[in-house]
């Protein structure tokens, strides 16, 4: 059996420094972008209350992750640098206990601790119901295309039928004509809200499994066919915004999307005559 | 024949013919060589489908020789999102670890003659072929491959052609390999756990055994609870496409106007059955890899593990939390809001073993006498990848940050990562490690270095900065990343990455080229090249038919004994006998 006590030390300093370095640009070149910003890797303002929270919540989990990605890769960086083989005698140990639970505990009380603060933005969209007050929009979706359906004037969605479906003669979530409460539905391509309203939609999907994101409302849901999901939102910036599909789809996800306009109080109330005179 | 084994009265007969050797042999060391070079051959596949979807997201316009159309449809994008995505996660990422190197080792490592059952073995084997061949030709069939992902989402993979190009036979070929898959990795893990439990060297207890071996253990149980979920769900989703059933599929679907005849069922379901699967199996692809990790940086640290027990126990602690938090990939499905609470602290509670880990690899490192060989640059490399696609893992686990993250370019930068370039990190690791065993030479040492050194700082390339345009809100899955218009802007990031992708890609051909040229051309091992203490370096390079030709070790110490005070040598191999060992000091 051979010895292990030839010099094996000449050459350890070489790829101990690159390997160190590589570590410590990567680390530097992660926080330089995080920091600075280079090229437009943030996501818009949120436009709601709920949204700002995510942020919060994101910003938290930044700052403990990065924390914790700083200094386990420098110190990393830093064993490879300085326990190179330069000819020394290993430091024989087994480990330690008390290092163990130090270290399990930290972690046990930042992770879940993180977790735990992390309730509260979610549980303000998805544990509690929307307002009795809250604009109603249906959601509906099917391969490639969003559409919208207000209740008209008497407040209530007319019923649905399957058999009915029709894209191609106007009549694409298949409206029951002989339910009286659908003569006054109005059906849109994009989405129009009241700003500072509170809105509650109603997801459902035709065929296959899609998804309602806008960026700015930090919201995402999916829409499954079989299900009616309420998700509701107040949106407190007027604007144009961007609705995508993010659950693949098909051969057109990539180009499924639609707009949120949220609009005043007076604009909305015109949006919704105009369309009812052309409906 | 096992259980004569430690007697040493063992008789296994090399078999003659060649189709008995190397075709259907029930040699694990065989059937080992035959899972890495169908992984090594599924890798190849997989990258150039990465590198034509990375093509296409910068060149969307590309005339491509061998596209059928010239340019590349959004149909055939979604396809090779598909198959790469299944390749990967099939074929190398659980085939390699558990398949290739768990197969080789695990027997050789606690001192036994073969698996426990080597014809199961064989048949593992087969298979798991049928199953790769099955998934290649999704290619050449009519409407070509699959285009749902490899989530394979109902409905859009549940009704045929009607959903999509790619949705008729490919996708039901894709089903058939799945499930293939499943039921020779149930046989691969029934026949890991039987052989870890009952072929155990004399003196080979649970906590001497090699952290390669717990972490393929731990991996086999892992495969035995979570293969056969996806393998029902398979045959479900299977019976929902060719015999009109619906499980998956619910009342008043609407196809292109049509209504289509089913009701009753749930998409929800196929999703539950998918990620109970899914979440494991991202350990088991991982866990083989953090066993290699912690066996390679005590090698080259001459250091023992820094708390064995505690890495041991991590392991199972992984394991364990690995099955109750599949619901965080459901955050936005429409499951209740609650579950997706419970599921966010248990997932955040995962944080905990694997930052064990962590800790306790540094603490390997620490006091060391560290030798940068080939093997021991890529379990550096496995660690800090590991520690950087975890931590993203930690804004995923929350279901609110999930609502602006989920479904865009940070997941895939976060399991690219955390699960595809750690894991592969652990491959090249094992295989830089016990090339040397398994073939009797070494592999060029330069090259190996050229290749690390490329990959590494490649990989970081290619996916830290996906992690920003998936937080400004780059959707994945899309074939036209300039769909949306804010995306556009991202577009310089994108070729970054594409250029880094095939550069990277690039450097795999030197090590495809050192593989090879080695096997004929390396300088020759000899039994242990690397000073190394566990039973696989006591044996020939590489083993005989029967591991130990006759002469099963016994074991009297635990599995890293490097460096004790008062030896001559800095290594004590397990199977020293504590006379012999007296005789080191």
């Amino acid at each position: 059996m051979r010895l292990s006590n030839r010099n094996s030390s000449s050459g350890s300093a070489a790829p101990a420094a690159m390997l160190a370095s590589l570590i410590v640009i990567m680390v530097a070149a992660t926080v330089y972008v995080f920091a600075a910003n280079p090229f437009p890797s943030r996501p818009p303002a949120a436009i709601t209350s709920v949204g700002l929270l995510v942020d919060h919540q994101y910003f938290l989990t930044l700052c403990v992750t990065g924390t914790v990605f700083i200094l386990s890769q420098l110190g990393l960086a830093y064993a490879i640098w300085r326990f190179r083989d330069r000819g020394q005698a290993a430091h024989f140990t087994r480990g330690n206990n008390t290092m163990e639970m130090i270290w399990t505990t930290a972690t046990i009380v930042l992770f879940l601790g993180l977790g735990l603060m992390g309730r509260k933005a979610w549980a303000q969209v998805r544990f509690t119901p929307a307002e009795a007050n809250a604009v109603q929009v249906e959601v509906t979706t099917n391969q490639f295309v969003f559409n919208f359906r207000y209740p008209g004037p008497d407040g209530q969605f007319g019923k649905l039928d399957p058999t009915q479906v029709s894209a191609s003669t106007g009549n694409p979530l298949g409206l029951d004509p002989k339910d009286p409460a659908g003569k006054d539905d109005i059906v849109v391509p994009t989405l129009t809200v009241p700003v500072d309203h509170q809105v509650e939609l109603l997801i459902r999907s035709q065929d296959v499994i899609h998804n309602f994101y806008v960026r700015e409302l930090r919201l995402q849901q999916d829409a499954v066919p079989g299900m009616v999901i309420p998700i509701h939102f107040t949106a407190n910036q007027i604007g144009h915004y961007e609705i995508m599909c993010t659950q693949l789809c098909g051969l057109g996800h990539y180009r499924m999307r639609s707009f949120l306009d949220v609009v005043s109080e007076a604009d909305y109330q015109n949006f919704l005559k105009q369309q009812g005179a052309s409906q | 024949m096992s259980s004569h084994a430690h007697t040493g009265h063992a008789v296994v007969v090399e078999p003659s013919g060649f189709i008995r050797k190397y075709i259907f042999s029930i040699d694990h060391k065989v059937i080992g060589i035959q899972y890495f070079l169908l992984a090594l051959t599924a890798v190849c596949v997989g990258i150039v489908l990465s590198l034509l979807m990375r093509f296409h997201l910068v060149y969307p316009g590309a005339h491509l020789p061998f596209v059928s159309g010239g340019i590349m449809t959004p149909e055939q994008y979604l396809a090779l999102v598909t198959m790469h995505g299944t390749i990967m996660v099939f074929f190398v990422l659980t085939t390699a670890p558990q398949g290739g190197f768990g197969n080789y080792f695990l027997p050789i490592q606690i001192g036994a003659p073969d698996m426990a059952f080597p014809r199961l073995n064989m048949l593992s084997f087969w298979v798991t072929f049928l199953a790769f061949v099955a998934i290649i030709a999704a290619f050449v069939v009519p409407g070509g491959a699959p285009i749902s992902g490899w989530t394979g989402y109902t409905p859009l993979s549940g009704m045929g052609e009607v959903t999509g190009p790619g949705e008729g036979m490919g996708q039901t070929l894709w089903i058939v390999s799945i499930s293939l898959f499943c039921l020779a990795s149930l046989l691969g893990a029934l026949n890991f756990i039987a052989t870890t439990i009952d072929l155990r060297a004399p003196g080979m207890t649970l906590f001497r055994m090699p952290l390669t071996v717990w972490g393929w253990f731990v991996t086999a149980i892992l495969g035995l609870l979570a293969f056969g979920v996806l393998l029902a769900g398979g045959i479900l989703l299977l019976l929902d496409r060719s015999a009109g059933t619906s499980f998956f599929l619910p009342a008043g679907l609407v196809v292109n106007d049509q209504l289509q005849p089913h009701s009753g069922g749930s998409p929800l379901l196929w999703q539950h059955l998918f990620w109970f699967f899914g979440h494991p199996e991202v350990y088991i692809a991982i866990l083989p890899g953090m066993g290699v990790a912690s066996h390679v940086l005590s090698t080259f640290s001459r250091k023992p593990v820094f708390g064995y027990r505690a890495m041991a126990m991590a392991l199972c602690a992984i394991g364990f939390l690995g099955f109750m938090v599949w619901g965080h990939h459901m955050f936005l499905s429409g499951m209740s809001p609650y579950s997706g609470f419970a599921f966010s602290v248990l997932t955040m509670s995962i944080g905990v073993p694997s930052a064990i880990k962590t800790f306790n690899w540094i603490g390997t490192l620490w006091g060391g006498k560290i030798q940068f060989k080939s093997p021991m640059l890529f379990a550096l490399g496995f660690v800090s990848l590991f520690v950087s696609g975890g931590l993203s893992g930690l804004f995923l686990a929350q279901p609110a940050v999930d609502n602006m993250l989920h479904a865009t370019y940070y997941v895939v930068a976060h399991f690219h990562l955390v699960m595809g370039v750690a894991a592969i990190f652990g491959i090249f690791s094992a295989t830089y490690f016990w090339f040397p065993k398994m073939f009797g030479r070494m592999m060029s040492e330069p090259l190996a270095k050229v290749h690390f050194w490329i990959t590494f700082a490649g990989a970081y390339c290619i996916f830290m900065p996906m992690h920003f345009i998936g937080i400004a809100g780059g959707i994945r899955r899309y074939a036209d990343a300039t769909g949306t218009n804010y995306a556009a802007a991202l577009q310089p990031v994108h070729v970054f990455m594409t250029y880094a992708a095939f550069i990277t890609g690039a450097a795999q051909l030197i090590f495809l080229f050192n593989f090879f040229w080695s096997l004929k051309h390396g300088a020759v091992a000899g039994k242990n090249p690397w000073n190394a203490t566990t039973l696989e370096w006591i044996t020939d390079s590489p083993p005989p038919i029967d591991n130990f030709g006759g002469d099963y070790p016994s074991v009297y110490r635990g599995p890293y004994e490097f460096s004790v005070p008062g030896y001559r040598q800095d290594f004590i191999p397990q199977n020293l006998t504590p006379e012999q060992a007296a005789l080191l000091k």
